[in-house]
């Protein structure tokens, strides 16, 4: 079973949200990375979101495009981080999912990727700028390597929300508000209504991110879904410690962990 | 075409789920008024009493004796109101938008043409208007910065990255994504997702369509075509609008001039035919200048609206295909049309024109004296004069 598959059923037998957690990858170095992910690990963090820097991320607010911009900078490359996860993958068996743009792995090679992906061990992608129409350009090369493409529906969606939530795998990734990434001090998403909508029509668990930055909100948004993401307020931490970023991330997560249970 | 929004595998709509449904909706909205006979007026009146369409073909006989090849035609989209083709799309997009209930536009700019076109049609129109512009775009042609601001928009500088076109789409997309249900996105040219390649195209293809009708009275011969048309290109609306309606036929060879900055052997270009690969970014399938992990190069032209590491999803296909030539056209003989049209003809274009001014100035003396030769001059060279003084050591006091 796919990990991702394994950790939602693990959760729904103790009856518990899942918090997913997302730092960009390289910023700092990778060893700062690694070392990020086991600290959010001890932390409580379920799932890991490692974003994959890239040259132009439309759908990230400015956090996580300065992370980007940092990380590309310091020289981290794909197949850079495709060696780490390899390294992360010998000392914990907790899914890992990459965030990333289309052109990363169709511009690298889709093929390629995919084997890579299943070589060193992970288990979903999150492609943001590939919808539900175009995901023909990844899903069979994803489906052999078994890793989950995870469906985005949004505040925008409507119509959409059963055609999409119909074939999703995995998690549902609902997005909180229209825009971009990055802490928000309010949503102006009505969840009762959104998340209704969603649930009616899913059989997997569902997910909310963009935006939620404190334990306040995170447990606020827990209670509409199976599950928490934090981005942002991570990638803020790595920002502003650098190497010694993992203490205070440790700190921040079982914040957060403390806040859902 | 085969699939819908798509040229051959081209195109396509690899936008974020939360505009996917404005972006259907932009589809339905121009399906439902692009045949229809009230919208058509109504653009056919703007082109006219406001845009004054349609621009002249001029006879560059100066040119033509000089070269002493091809006889050489001008179309003379720099002779349009803002100066530039830019305001023919800006035009039909904000007629949409109006219809669609819109009221607040955003766009990109590079060169500032476009910026200027949309804030222009804006005031006029009532809509609010904020325009997406790199820093060091704004630097190199701050006299548009200026013009946008007196129209009444916001110039909003974008500081990520290169700093140029490419970083004013990503904010603009951005923006978009945000402000979803009251903004419409007025894309500058025949790239992002479908429906704009083919919409931007259609609102542009009036030049193409002016120009063979122009040159059949010009040379009292209905059944006259031009053998060349010759245009620039960046993300590649000039072009595919003087293009288009010469695709089918087949005996016009059809020429694309596109940034070789420094030369396509240096690292300091923006020759996407000639030096990119198949990628996926800004919405569509096309041919982008990346790396081999597919990060978008950074680009370098002196011309601030052919500066993009991308090309429209129907250029690419017109390439692959072989209907169309693309050549690349650097800095220096770039400056050298500009100047040289300045002062044979008396008209100054834009560096970005006087890219296809370039190309021309190569091929037309490998043709027949009994051929003819289309320039596509997309703009005027006002913004440019600063520019070119800088590129020429000259000091103007700015």
């Amino acid at each position: 079973m796919n990990r991702i598959n394994a950790k939602f059923e693990e959760l729904k037998q103790k009856n518990k949200k899942a918090l997913i957690t997302f730092i960009t990858s390289g910023d700092a170095g990778y060893e700062t990375t690694e070392k990020a992910v086991y600290a959010m690990e001890k932390a409580g963090a379920d799932i890991i979101e490692l974003g994959v820097p890239f040259s132009d991320p439309i759908a990230e607010g400015p956090v996580i495009q300065a992370a980007s911009e940092r990380s590309i900078k310091g020289g981290t490359t794909l197949l850079g981080i495709f060696e780490m996860v390899k390294r992360i993958r010998k000392n914990t068996d907790m899914p890992l999912i990459l965030m990333m743009y289309l052109n990363s792995i169709y511009g690298f090679g889709t093929e390629k990727f995919f084997n890579l992906c299943k070589e060193c061990g992970i288990d979903g992608v999150i492609v943001p700028d590939m919808p539900y129409e175009e995901k023909d350009e990844i899903q069979e090369f994803a489906d052999n390597a078994d890793v989950i493409n995870i469906s985005m529906i949004a505040p925008t969606s409507h119509d959409r929300i059963g055609m999409i939530a119909k074939d999703a795998k995995g998690f549902i990734y609902c997005v909180s508000s229209t825009g971009v990434t990055g802490m928000r001090s309010n949503f102006a998403t009505d969840f009762d209504d959104f998340m209704g909508h969603i649930k009616k029509c899913a059989t997997i668990p569902c997910a909310i991110g963009f935006g939620i930055s404190s334990p306040e909100q995170a447990k606020k948004m827990a209670a509409y879904a199976d599950g928490v993401i934090v981005g942002s307020a991570i990638v803020k931490i790595v920002a502003e410690k650098r190497e010694n970023c993992p203490d205070s991330i440790y700190e921040f997560v079982s914040s957060l962990r403390k806040a859902i249970d | 075409m085969g699939k819908i929004g798509r040229f051959g595998e081209f195109g396509g709509q690899y936008v974020p789920e939360t505009v996917m449904n404005a972006v259907h909706e932009l589809e339905a909205a121009y399906d439902k008024y692009k045949n229809d006979p009230e919208f058509l007026k109504e653009l056919n009146d703007m082109y006219v009493n406001y845009a004054s369409r349609p621009s002249l073909l001029y006879y560059a006989e100066k040119m033509t004796k000089d070269l002493g090849g091809a006889k050489i035609y001008l179309k003379r989209e720099d002779l349009n109101h803002t100066g530039a083709h830019k305001i023919n799309n800006v035009i039909g997009q904000l007629l949409l938008a109006k219809r669609m209930g819109k009221k607040r536009i955003i766009a990109e700019t590079g060169a500032g043409q476009h910026g200027v076109a949309t804030a222009t049609v804006c005031a006029l129109m009532g809509f609010e208007c904020e325009v997406y512009m790199g820093v060091n775009d704004m630097e190199r042609q701050a006299l548009n910065v200026y013009r946008m601001e007196l129209l009444g928009a916001k110039v909003t500088g974008v500081a990520s990255s290169t700093g140029t076109l490419k970083d004013a789409i990503n904010e603009a997309m951005r923006d978009w994504a945000t402000n979803i249900e009251t903004t419409f996105y007025c894309i500058g040219s025949v790239m992002g997702p479908h429906p704009y390649p083919e919409m931007v195209r259609d609102f542009q293809k009036i030049i193409g369509i002016e120009a063979k009708a122009q040159l059949k009275q010009m040379e009292h011969n209905e059944n006259i075509l031009p053998d060349c048309v010759v245009a620039c290109v960046g993300g590649g609306s000039n072009a595919m609008g003087m293009f288009y309606d010469f695709i089918p036929d087949k005996s016009v060879r059809l020429v694309g001039a596109e940034a070789a900055g420094k030369g396509v052997d240096t690292d300091l270009h923006a020759a996407t035919i000639a030096r990119g690969r198949k990628g996926i970014f800004h919405g569509m399938k096309s041919l982008f200048l990346q790396n081999s992990e597919g990060q978008i190069d950074e680009v370098f032209s002196i011309s601030a609206g052919l500066d993009y590491p991308g090309i429209g999803p129907e250029h690419a296909y017109l390439h692959e295909t072989g209907r169309a030539d693309y050549v690349s056209i650097t800095d220096e003989e770039a400056v050298q049309a500009f100047e040289y049209l300045s002062k044979t003809e008396g008209i100054i274009p834009a560096i970005e024109s006087a890219h296809a001014v370039a190309a021309g100035m190569k091929i037309a003396p490998t043709m027949g004296k009994d051929q003819i030769m289309i320039i596509n001059l997309s703009g005027r060279g006002d913004k440019d004069v600063h520019q070119v003084a800088r590129y020429r050591g000259v000091d103007i006091n700015e």
